[in-house]
């Protein structure tokens, strides 16, 4: 193992941190421009969408399993279920199909 | 509210970002341990990064003893994302919120407490941040020394079914919206069509998971920007 691995972790940490904190500290005003708070209110829907999908679809051992666990969120958020319960459900979901496919 | 309640709302509202990030960083931390970090040094990763995609590239970096310039352009580009979310942020914070609060609420910036905070209602109260982060944190860095200090114990089906739950979590944060909002949900099917198809398409699909996200938020955002563009409330808080 390299002896640097502390300066790694430094220089990751301080990279990341810049990201976060230089907008933060830096936009105080409210942003006037319809166009970039259009843009800012639709970054999250856009982010964590194309963070989910199709990502999720090989975040377990089989696709049936994973789209098994898309559905299953889906349903339960469409629901407006909690946080927990969706992501919860979704595991639950994935553990019985690959429980099923493993005695099958 | 009074910032002890806002503090304890934000420790119980991220109790699911606690059990999800206790599953992923479970996962990183035996990977941390596979490449000889000890469970000390995942657990400082984590706790000084708390972002999952970057810590995962960042042990390939690690592994391979590559230049640090390396290491910080490749974090630079697959957390660009919290640079947008920050911006989004700026705009949900009191005017007034002081530059030590601002950095502190910049510590814990991550996909799943950004997602949390920028749709509660009102406005950004520094001390929910703070709950929401020590939660979070908590579980992203507890589930990392436990990875690394005991990888193997958790039997394999149970990892593959926890692999789902963020994402189960992010689902659970855009759905209600796009649910009510049509140009949400126009936002969510473009991101995840163009998602698509960046991940099969000859050459687009070669970039990293981090950029494939840059370039899919900025352009969806855009147009449904331009498109839908959103009517602003004098007073600030829309929604």
């Amino acid at each position: 193992m390299t002896p640097n691995v502390y300066m790694y972790i430094l220089v990751m940490a301080l990279v990341t941190y810049l990201i976060r904190a230089l907008p933060l500290v830096l936009i105080r005003k409210e942003i006037k421009s319809r166009f970039i708070r259009s843009f800012l209110y639709y970054v999250p829907f856009a982010t964590l969408a194309a963070m989910t999908f199709p990502s999720i679809l090989t975040s377990t051992d089989m696709l049936l399993s994973a789209l098994t666990g898309f559905v299953t969120a889906l349903i339960l958020a469409f629901a407006k279920k909690s946080l927990i319960v969706v992501a919860i459900g979704a595991s639950l979901a994935v553990l019985i199909v690959e429980a099923l496919a493993g005695i099958l | 509210m009074k910032n002890t309640s806002l503090f304890k709302k934000g420790l119980i509202d991220g109790i699911p970002i606690f059990l999800g990030y206790l599953a992923v960083s479970f996962a990183f931390g035996i990977q941390a341990a596979d490449i000889d970090l000890s469970p000390f040094q995942a657990g400082l990763l984590s706790l000084l990064n708390v972002t999952s995609a970057g810590q995962f590239a960042g042990l390939t970096v690690i592994a391979t003893a590559g230049s640090y310039i390396e290491l910080a352009v490749l974090q630079l580009i697959i957390n660009l994302r919290y640079f947008l979310m920050s911006a989004a942020l700026s705009q949900k914070l009191p005017a007034d919120t002081p530059t030590i609060h601002r950095m502190g609420i910049a510590y814990g910036v991550t996909d799943e407490i950004f997602g949390l905070s920028v749709l509660a209602d009102g406005p950004l109260r520094p001390a929910y941040s703070y709950g929401l982060i020590v939660v979070s944190v908590t579980g992203w860095v507890l589930g990392t020394v436990l990875g690394a200090a005991a990888g193997a114990i958790l039997p394999h089906l149970l990892i593959s079914a926890l692999g789902v739950a963020l994402y189960g979590m992010f689902i659970a944060i855009i759905i209600p919206p796009a649910r009510d909002e049509g140009p949400v949900r126009i936002t969510v099917f473009m991101a995840m069509v163009m998602s698509s198809i960046f991940t099969v398409l000859p050459v687009l699909r070669n970039l990293s998971g981090g950029m494939r996200i840059i370039i899919v938020t900025i352009t969806a955002a855009s147009i449904s920007a331009l498109l839908m563009p959103r009517d602003i409330e004098e007073g600030g808080d829309e929604q």
